[in-house]
């Protein structure tokens, strides 16, 4: 083994030391607990139990996916202008998409039921106008809402780094084929900006669909998802860690089996998966 | 012998980028079915005149013709026009088939003529057996191929080819030069080509057209341009010259050099100020008793065909290239023919080329720059 591999190693030495400790030894801990009953004997009923939250993991999968959808519509043509105005102007709007990103989660969560609850911004206005009060706040609309609004800057980040690295030779390439600006988006422009959408939707559906915070307080206590799940039995002591880490496990596999079938679609094109 | 009709015609065009000047009131009719050269160096607007043909750009003024009809505001989609890209501008994205592809299935043309179509394109561009490949899997050459075929298969009246081989090795270039060439006659279709290498243009062209500062400085074909280059610019871009300061005597008669020649041109007024352009491999060296003029040899380069030999007359260094060899300091005589002479008129860039005190251009621009300042 030469110095300079050796050197290398003493550099990753931190990040291995930071990965092991609480990356590694977590996982096996979660894993520990999931296969153990309270009194760390080996048991495999705390995944049987599973199935008695499916309507938690179904409803999670279902607004994570909504969310994802929304959020995905909304954030393409964002980062498609942003490509398409002078650079100072493209600076300033990704500081606008950055800009909520600087603040606490907890706090931009929260500030939405300042303007979504029946007393709030929204309704005191309508209140104003003469319309009666709209059911805003704990309705499956505003959570899938907080989470389109938290994590929708995950969404236009790689899709517009993605985008303005497209050569612009190719799109006059498509014009001068004969493509007019619809042919040049389907055939040129979403082709080749298919990477930065596959991680976008990764880096959105996969918070999404093991939030709990946005859920609790955009969606009152109706709607559990599995995150909040795995949150109530973690708070209601160490005799539930054994089923909250049975849940823990099927979701993170449920979301590694997505991120594969995500990837499958990325192909090859390496480029820019993740900014 | 058929009529020759203009297949594009550019009338008066100007255009600015930021109150920059890039092409300048200009004019010029493009033949159907020829073969013409946009040469010059980097800036001289060849590039936007192309980009104004394909509608990539619209002049700020003047008129875009095609087959006559004025195409001012036609998107480029709509043009029947194809380019051929400085970087081949291939699709990532898609295969080899795929990118030839791309411009039939945007006309909708059904699946089993395309596959004859793209077939026969890259058999054309000797591709044939690479559909599948990925495009960077290609190379350079065989990406130049795929843009060729990628082009030609939608049948354009006129071909756009923006430096289309600069990239490739001197070798490779000369066989694309050729192959380029034949394609441009086999399909009868009006090649448009942009180069900076004089030797490409000279090669290739029916006509070449000479540019710099945005303005046309000469239209002709390569012989024209070679014999009878319009002003110093033109003769310096083409090939090797001795630009010198002149005096037209009176018709058939000039002098310069301190020494007074017979040569081939009139038409001029009397002690008019001319230069006058004498290619290096058309002087001879001779004995000094014999030469017109006598000067010191300065410098000697073998080249392989010749000797590349810089010689000082009253200061003037002159270029000539002889297959005999002399040594530094060795005097010598020039002898040159009438023939050897071409006269033109004074123009904006007297003055400018034509001494090879230094070869390179840069270094003569830069010694410009300093002078001026």
């Amino acid at each position: 083994m030469n110095k300079k591999s050796f050197g290398n190693q003493l550099l990753a030495a931190p990040h291995v030391v930071w990965s092991v400790l609480f990356i590694v030894v977590p996982l096996f801990i979660m894993l520990y607990f999931a296969f153990t009953n309270a009194d760390g004997g080996f048991t495999l009923e705390n995944i049987q139990q599973i199935g008695l939250y499916k309507k938690a993991f179904g409803i999670s999968i279902l607004y994570a996916a909504i969310a994802t959808v929304i959020t995905l519509l909304l954030a393409y043509p964002m980062a498609y202008f942003m490509t398409k105005v002078n650079i100072s102007s493209q600076r300033m709007l990704m500081m606008i998409v950055m800009i909520p990103m600087w603040m606490n989660f907890l706090i931009r969560t929260y500030s939405w039921i300042t303007i979504l609850a029946n007393t709030g911004l929204i309704n005191t206005f309508l209140g104003k106008l003469g319309i009666e009060p709209l059911k805003l706040i704990n309705t499956p609309g505003a959570v899938i809402l907080g989470m389109v609004y938290d994590f929708i800057p995950y969404m236009i980040l790689p899709i517009y780094s993605v985008m303005s690295k497209i050569d612009k030779s190719l799109l006059e390439a498509s014009e001068d084929l004969g493509s007019n600006a619809f042919n040049k988006f389907r055939r040129v422009i979403l082709p080749l900006s298919r990477p930065g959408i596959i991680s976008g939707i990764t880096m959105v559906f996969v918070p999404s669909v093991s939030t709990f915070y946005i859920s609790q307080k955009l969606g009152g206590n109706k709607t559990m998802l599995v995150g909040d799940v795995i949150e109530y039995f973690f708070n209601a002591g160490p005799d539930y860690y054994n089923v909250a880490s049975a849940i823990s496990m099927v979701l993170m596999i449920m979301i590694l089996v997505c991120m594969v079938i995500m990837n499958r679609f990325s192909d090859d094109d390496s480029e820019g998966v993740i900014i | 012998m058929k009529k020759e009709e203009n297949i594009v015609q550019l009338k008066n065009i100007s255009v600015a980028f930021d109150d920059q000047v890039i092409l300048d009131d200009l004019s010029l009719d493009i033949k159907d079915k020829e073969f013409i050269t946009f040469l010059g160096p980097s800036g001289c607007g060849k590039t936007t005149t192309l980009r104004l043909i394909a509608g990539f750009l619209e002049p700020d003024e003047g008129d875009v013709l095609f087959e006559g009809k004025k195409i001012n505001g036609v998107p480029a989609y709509k043009r029947q026009v194809n380019t051929i890209f400085q970087r081949y501008a291939l699709f990532p994205h898609l295969n080899v088939y795929e990118n030839v592809a791309f411009g039939l299935r945007i006309k909708k043309m059904p699946e089993n003529e395309i596959k004859a179509k793209v077939e026969e394109m890259l058999k054309l561009v000797n591709l044939s057996g690479l559909e599948k490949r990925h495009i960077d899997t290609l190379s350079g050459g065989q990406q130049q191929r795929v843009a060729i075929a990628r082009a030609i298969a939608n049948h354009p009246k006129v071909l756009l080819l923006d430096e289309p081989l600069a990239a490739l090795d001197l070798k490779l270039r000369k066989d694309m030069q050729k192959e380029l060439k034949k394609i441009q006659q086999q399909l009868g279709i009006t090649f448009v080509f942009v180069t900076h290498d004089q030797e490409e243009a000279l090669t290739m062209s029916d006509r070449v057209v000479v540019m710099d500062g945005g303005k046309i400085q000469q239209v002709g074909t390569p012989q024209d341009i070679y014999n009878e280059p319009e002003n110093a610019f033109v003769a310096d871009f083409i090939g090797e010259s001795n630009i010198l300061d002149g005096k037209m005597l009176k018709d058939y008669y000039v002098e310069f050099s301190g020494h007074r020649f017979d040569c081939l041109d009139k038409g001029f007024n009397t002690n008019e100020a001319v230069d006058v352009v004498v290619r290096p491999e058309d002087v001879d060296i001779v004995p000094v008793e014999k030469g017109m003029l006598t000067g010191v040899v300065t410098s000697v380069s073998f080249l392989g065909v010749h000797y590349e030999i810089i010689v000082d007359i009253g200061g003037f260094k002159w270029m000539i290239q002889t297959t005999d060899e002399h040594f530094v300091d060795d005097k010598v005589g020039l002898f040159i023919e009438p023939d050897a002479i071409h006269i033109m008129k004074k123009s904006k860039y007297s003055g400018l080329y034509g001494d090879y005190s230094s070869y390179s251009e840069e270094i003569d621009h830069l010694s410009d720059i300093i002078e001026e300042d």
